[in-house]
């Protein structure tokens, strides 16, 4: 295995649940906020016409998220 | 719904927030709420007013108040801007929390997104930690039943200990049983008992050691559990606000410096660091808000079918950047095509009454130079920036503001993020570009939305270089003046085309100039970011077209009776006041020309930028005015006005190097204002008049002088 599994690798259409947060600073707490916290499930929506940043349905709500934050947002594999 | 009067001119600079009751009894009521769930659309229903609303998370940057008369109550409503959280990470949270904190609201209503209402009741679980009198509006029911989800109000009041009632704010009807709940909640026929969000053992038991000393400190004046909270989690913002406004210093109070040292010893000991303690304490509250929701809420989430097609369509790598071109050129075709009748009809009409006015100066034996600076001066300029100004305003607005309404405008900024970025500028730039499509004033405020004073700098510095609505009508002139030929619908098509050519020239200069500006003045690195996209919302088609054309005209006519009266008078004083052997206008205009040529302009011109300085809408009226005074035709139409224009030496290139020149100049009075007060700063100021003026005199002379060359 090839570094963690993150946000950054799921596609559209793909689910996963989020293990860990590596952000820190204000993105960390700004995530915290929209309720990314342990086992929260994350679906990936779709990405900009430019390739980044990506859209994901995060608690009912879509959130799009740059590449280098979806980095940091570690998820379980199953 | 759009940009109202009262949120662009003059009106967008605010000042600090006094609470004005109307009499001793009113009670103070806080609306506060996630961004984007209709806080505004509830305020401006229950006020009457016209706080400006649209389908964006972010747009109510600061406090507003108004007043609404309940059966009961006179209540001084107050919208406080959107946040999701209560711990202060930002500027408009902690507006937020000072005002649910120290503004000593009566009651506090949550508004919450009936078709989002797990993330809503994040901020229902911080507000009611804070403050017993809370009443959750869980808004959207429309929207939520139209998207099959069944909300229980009474299960959810039950777990949140709180009143709960379900509205559509849009809907005036919808809200007499909120003001029922709101009154009884008031006069205390409510009982309140929030819940209590329950936390890690250690936490709690942190909390246990500090509040019984918080409490006895404080007399209560906050809830102690909350501020024990705060106190373990170094809130450092909090305890500022707590000490200049209620003179606690909770900080330098020995018996609670010893019980915070022992509850953080105790922290310690179960492996807790400040990290992992706020991460503890918000997973409490949003497993809170997760186990509620889910007892009270059938099918969370309000992205269906329709916003999934939708997004594809909108934001896909084929589809998305043409879709956006097409949208904004069809909205300047039906603005072009639409604009023509009405503009015409106004000119005749004013026309005709033009020449009754001139009837009346004759027969009542006016002197000469009374009929010129009333009639030739004032009523002429204002009646030509009512007649060729207002139409396209007045149809480009409403199109917008249903751009707007029904959710567009985040999909703009998430597409055009990566460009963005690449420019080391945020996304949300984009966001603040099309509010300067109405206004730059308020676009400049609306970069409020953008959280790194870096990235914010770069978007108020570079707003300007999209033409607002002041400006672009002059820019529709001159196209359908000198390069398009044919009539009819190709002549149209064209025209948009054009228009739409001007205003991605207008982006990609701010994209350059941002870099430029990342490079130099302002170096950094591009900060993180995140981005709602919301549910598309039906809009209000009705009511935006009403709404904005009926606010719309009456702010035009009123700055144009400000502005373009007395300038109509000082023109015509200019034309006709003589010193030496020519008139105060062509010294003016003489002593401009050398310089204005070398921009591919003349005197005029350039006199009419500099005196359309209190607003951009005056500036082509101005030049027709200076030219007439030299010559004479009573009535303007499209083709006297370019015969009156060539017969003044324009060609098609002078008439590029204007809209150029429009495109990138100074911005306006009131943006100048609005940018002094949100950088603070005289330097940021200078450098947002200097920057476009400077871009737009190089890429003038350029043109010029490639034209020169060329021929």
């Amino acid at each position: 295995m090839n570094g963690s599994y993150s946000l950054k690798d799921i596609k559209p259409g793909q689910k996963a649940k989020v293990s860990r947060l590596l952000s820190d600073g204000g993105i960390r707490r700004r995530l915290l906020d929209i309720g990314l916290i342990e086992n929260t499930e994350v679906e990936c929506l779709g990405t900009s016409p430019s390739g980044d940043p990506s859209a994901f349905l995060i608690r009912g709500a879509v959130i799009a998220i740059r590449s280098e934050d979806c980095k940091k947002i570690l998820l379980h594999r199953n | 719904m759009g940009l109202t009067k009262s949120s662009v001119g003059i009106s967008a600079l605010d000042s600090g927030l006094e609470i004005k009751k109307q009499s001793e009894n009113d009670v103070v009521v806080a609306i506060a709420g996630n961004p984007n769930v209709g806080k505004s659309t509830l305020f401006n229903n229950l006020t009457g007013m016209n706080q400006h609303t649209g389908n964006w998370p972010g747009k109510t940057v600061s406090n507003a108040q108004g007043y609404c008369r309940t059966e009961d109550h006179g209540c001084v409503m107050v919208d406080i801007p959107g946040t999701y959280s209560l711990m202060a990470h930002s500027a408009e949270e902690e507006v937020a929390r000072n005002f649910i904190c120290f503004g000593n609201p009566d009651a506090v209503v949550v508004v919450c997104d009936a078709t989002c209402l797990e993330r809503n009741l994040n901020l229902v679980l911080q507000t009611v930690e804070i403050s017993e009198k809370t009443l959750v509006c869980v808004n959207l029911m429309d929207e939520a039943k139209r998207k099959n989800i069944r909300i229980d109000l009474a299960a959810l009041s039950k777990s949140l200990g709180v009143p709960v009632v379900g509205t559509v704010a849009r809907k005036k009807r919808s809200l007499d049983l909120f003001k029922r709940e709101l009154d009884k909640l008031l006069s205390g026929k409510t009982e309140t008992a929030p819940v209590s969000i329950k936390y890690d053992d250690a936490v709690e038991r942190a909390i246990d050691l500090l509040s019984p000393v918080i409490e006895a400190r404080t007399d209560g004046a906050l809830p102690s559990r909350w501020l024990a909270l705060r106190l373990l989690d170094c809130d450092s913002s909090l305890m500022r606000e707590l000490n200049s406004r209620l003179g606690f210093d909770l900080m330098s109070d020995p018996e609670i410096g010893v019980a915070l040292s022992e509850a953080n010893e105790a922290l310690k000991q179960s492996g807790m660091d400040a990290v992992s303690l706020r991460d503890s304490i918000v997973s409490s509250i949003v497993r809170t808000a997760e186990s509620i929701a889910k007892s009270a809420v059938k099918k969370h989430s309000g992205y269906n079918d329709f916003d999934r097609k939708t997004d594809c369509l909108l934001t896909s790598r084929k589809t998305g950047y043409p879709l956006m071109l097409l949208m904004l050129a069809v909205v300047f075709w039906i603005t072009m095509t639409g604009a023509n009748y009405p503009s015409q009809l106004l000119s005749d009409m004013f026309f005709a009454l033009q020449q009754k006015l001139t009837l009346l100066f004759t027969s009542l034996d006016a002197p000469e130079w009374l009929y010129g600076a009333l009639v030739l001066g004032v009523y002429r300029v204002l009646t030509w920036v009512i007649s060729v100004m207002l139409p396209p305003m007045a149809i480009f607005f409403p199109l917008f503001t249903l751009l707007e309404d029904v959710g567009y405008l985040p999909r703009v900024a998430y597409n055009l993020d990566k460009p963005f970025k690449r420019c080391k500028a945020c996304g949300k730039q984009a966001l603040t570009m099309c509010m300067g499509f109405g206004c730059n004033a308020a676009g400049v405020v609306g970069c409020r939305i953008i959280d790194s004073p870096r990235e914010r700098l770069i978007a108020i510095l570079t707003n300007n270089f999209v033409p607002c609505n002041g400006r672009f009508p002059a820019m529709i002139t001159l196209i359908s003046m000198f390069f398009v030929m044919s009539g009819g619908v190709l002549g149209s098509l064209t025209s948009a085309l054009l228009l739409t050519g001007v205003i991605l020239l207008g982006i990609i200069v701010t994209l350059g100039v941002s870099r430029l500006l990342s490079e130099t003045l302002l170096r950094g690195v591009p900060s993180s970011f995140t981005l709602e996209l919301p549910p598309y919302r039906r809009p209000q088609v009705g009511k935006v077209i009403v709404r904005s054309i009926f606010d719309r005209t009456l702010f035009v006519l009123g700055r144009a009776a400000a502005v373009a009266a007395p300038a109509g008078l000082v023109i015509w004083l200019m034309a006709n006041v003589t010193v030496g052997d020519m008139t105060l206008l062509s010294h003016c205009s003489s002593f401009l020309d050398p310089f204005a040529r070398l921009l591919g302009m003349d005197g005029v011109i350039l006199m009419a930028f500099i005196l359309g300085f209190p607003a951009n809408e005056i500036v082509i009226p101005i030049i027709i005015m200076a030219y007439m005074s030299q010559g004479s035709i009573a009535q303007i139409d499209i083709t006297q006005m370019k015969q009156l224009f060539i017969d003044n030496g324009w060609t098609w290139a002078t008439a590029v190097s204007v809209m150029l020149f429009s495109l990138f100049h100074w911005p306006c009075s009131t943006t100048v204002l609005t940018v002094k007060r949100e950088t603070g700063s005289i330097k940021w100021t200078a450098v947002s008049m200097l920057l476009p003026t400077l871009v737009g005199m190089l890429l003038c002379f350029l043109f010029t002088c490639a034209m020169r060359l060329l021929s």
